[in-house]
């Protein structure tokens, strides 16, 4: 009897050995993320001024606030979302209702796939090559924005391709059947019902725009100005560029303005990321189908 | 009557609208051309104006005109391969208890915080790296300095690991219910059933999910660029892991900025521009190809 329960018994002990493994695999995964946040927040949180977020920053950085900052990265978001939504959207819809299963798609979704996989440095020599000096743009937020847009597209479009994919067919062949046409179908009747995913994607594609820095180095983005930007021929100020040159290219800087920082645009991209889930799970609650 | 006054008018409309849409749709293949082309343009004359053998020499010296990549694309190499190895354990080892393990309410927790590690900017990543995990490990492993490639390796690795959970998750979701009801029947344990037929089953899709997570490591530019120390030098010995290093992508950040347009220094960044360019098309179209493969099959099989 024993013996046929040895193996048994061995095998539930490998089984409980395991499941610890793995749960204590996931809990060192997960535990620095939440505690690196908690830790910027703690740190942050007591620079947090009025003056901080609405005064220039003086005297070489090390003291004052980072308004420019914020208007900059504001700006950039702005600017990217002009370009990257309406063309992200229409992209994703095309693949979604028009595109047929040939060799023409399959090159879309490679290209797709492959704008999603270029490394964030390369977008920042593209806009160089293109925007600032080809198309004579200059370090401006324009140059910055079309190259943060291009790099967002891939989000956007995916995202909305598969938001209006389970949209099911059934809506398509009731409104063609009522007369109509396609655009007026997916205008009137596929849009509306795939919405909160759109606008979820968009909202995590432009919050990884928001914080990349790479893109925006040598294409719009500068160590300091004393006055916010006027067109968008003009550099900006922003945060992520502004704290890589806060840490990295002054000595001596108050560890209190670093940290807030950082802070502000984590509140920035979280806040987003938050609005996102929340759209979603909310839009999930609801849906009837 | 009213309806055939309209129907024209709308017919057009439809015909406008579905052209521009289709022009977007194709934009994307234009923007990779577009890419290429101004990479190519600004890149190339490197190959005319710079001896092939100061490009494939082991100093990296722009200043006297040394442009030499091979310790770049080393050090490229050596912080990849080492974030990959990282983040492999830990990123399949949560996607299989998010997905096989895990309650329900305990998933709905932790997948909003993996979400949140993907959404933190590496810029944020490097700037806690050079305040807290550079000085900690320099005092605990010891070293003359923290800023080395096994720094960051593990920022790196941190980077790769959410996209790791999510590939490799949504692999052992796609794994049809049958098959674990199945192994359960034959009598083996849960344990059992994940290693010798659920992950079995997901592989191709979780093979996808480390070439994604390795092609996201490679491209990381900021954080990788603060924690490394920015030494483009040939490693001495075994332990390069505990020295500084640049990477591709640390050198085009942290010297374009400075070069003058159209000098050979600009072209050399421009030339390793296209090298990362490849690099992550040939990463990007095999992840896309393994992953056709699989689901190819698998339609085979389950019709």
């Amino acid at each position: 009897m024993s013996s046929l329960n040895e193996p048994r018994r061995k095998t539930r002990i490998v089984e409980g050995l395991g499941f610890s493994l793995l749960r204590l695999v996931t809990l060192v995964t997960v535990l620095p993320i939440l505690g690196l946040v908690a830790y910027i927040i703690f740190m942050g949180a007591p620079s947090f001024s009025w003056q901080f977020l609405t005064a220039a920053p003086s005297n070489g950085m090390r003291e004052g606030g980072i308004l420019p900052a914020i208007i900059g990265t504001l700006y950039l978001t702005l600017g990217t979302a002009l370009f990257s939504v309406p063309l992200g959207v229409a992209a994703g819809i095309y693949i979604a209702e028009y595109a047929q299963d040939n060799r023409l798609t399959r090159l879309i979704r490679i290209a797709i796939i492959n704008l999603a996989g270029i490394p964030s440095v390369v977008y920042g020599l593209f806009g160089l090559g293109l925007f600032v000096l080809f198309l004579k743009f200059g370090t401006s937020i324009l140059a910055a924005s079309l190259t943060l847009s291009i790099m967002t597209l891939p989000v956007i479009i995916s995202t909305t391709e598969e938001a209006l994919r389970s949209v099911p067919n059934s809506f398509r062949v009731v409104s063609t059947s009522l007369g109509a046409t396609r655009w007026q179908t997916i205008w009137k009747v596929i849009l509306p019902q795939g919405l909160p995913g759109i606008i979820t994607g968009i909202i995590l594609g432009l919050e990884r725009a928001a914080g990349e820095t790479a893109p925006i180095l040598f294409t719009g983005a500068t160590f300091f100005l004393p006055e916010l930007p006027t067109s968008v021929m003009d550099s900006t100020m922003a945060l992520p560029y502004h704290i890589f040159v806060i840490s990295t290219q002054i000595p001596g800087m108050p560890i209190k303005i670093q940290y807030g920082t950082v802070l502000v645009l984590l509140i920035f991209v979280l806040g987003m990321n938050l609005v996102a889930t929340i759209i979603r799970s909310r839009a999930r609650a609801k849906r009837q189908w | 009557m009213k309806e055939n006054r309209m129907a024209p008018k709308k017919q057009i409309g439809d015909t406008v609208i579905t052209s521009i849409i289709k022009v977007c749709g194709y934009s994307s293949i234009l923007f990779v051309g577009l890419i290429l082309v101004f990479l190519l343009k600004e890149g190339l004359p490197a190959l005319k104006d710079v001896p092939i053998t100061s490009l494939f020499s082991i100093r990296w010296y722009p200043i006297e005109g040394l442009f030499g990549i091979l310790p770049l694309i080393f050090g490229t190499l050596l912080v990849t391969i080492s974030a990959t190895l990282i983040a492999l354990p830990f990123g399949l080892g949560t996607a299989i208890f998010i997905s096989e393990v895990a309650p329900r309410w305990i998933k709905e927790i932790l997948k909003p915080i993996v979400e949140i590690l993907a959404g933190i900017p590496s810029v944020v990543l490097g700037f806690i790296g050079i305040l807290v995990i550079v000085p900690f490990f320099r005092k605990f492993l010891d070293l003359p300095t923290g800023l080395t490639a096994f720094t960051g390796a593990v920022l790196l690795g941190l980077i790769a690991i959410p996209t790791i959970v999510s590939v490799a998750e949504d692999a052992l979701n796609t794994v049809p219910p049958g098959y674990r009801q199945a192994g359960l029947a034959l009598g083996a344990t849960r344990w059992q059933t994940i290693w010798g037929v659920t992950v079995p089953a997901a592989k191709t899709g979780i093979l996808t999910a480390v070439m994604l997570g390795i092609g996201r490591a490679l491209g990381e530019t900021m954080a990788v660029m603060m924690v490394t120390g920015n030494a483009p030098v040939l490693p001495s010995g075994l332990n390069a892991i505990f020295e500084p290093v640049r990477t591709m992508t640390a050198t085009i950040a942290s010297e374009m900025g400075e070069v003058a347009t159209g000098s050979q220094h600009y072209q050399v960044l421009f030339l390793i521009g296209i090298l990362l360019f490849l690099l992550s098309l040939v990463i990007n179209i095999t992840a896309s190809a393994v992953s056709t493969k699989q689901r190819k099959r698998a339609e085979r099989i389950l019709s």
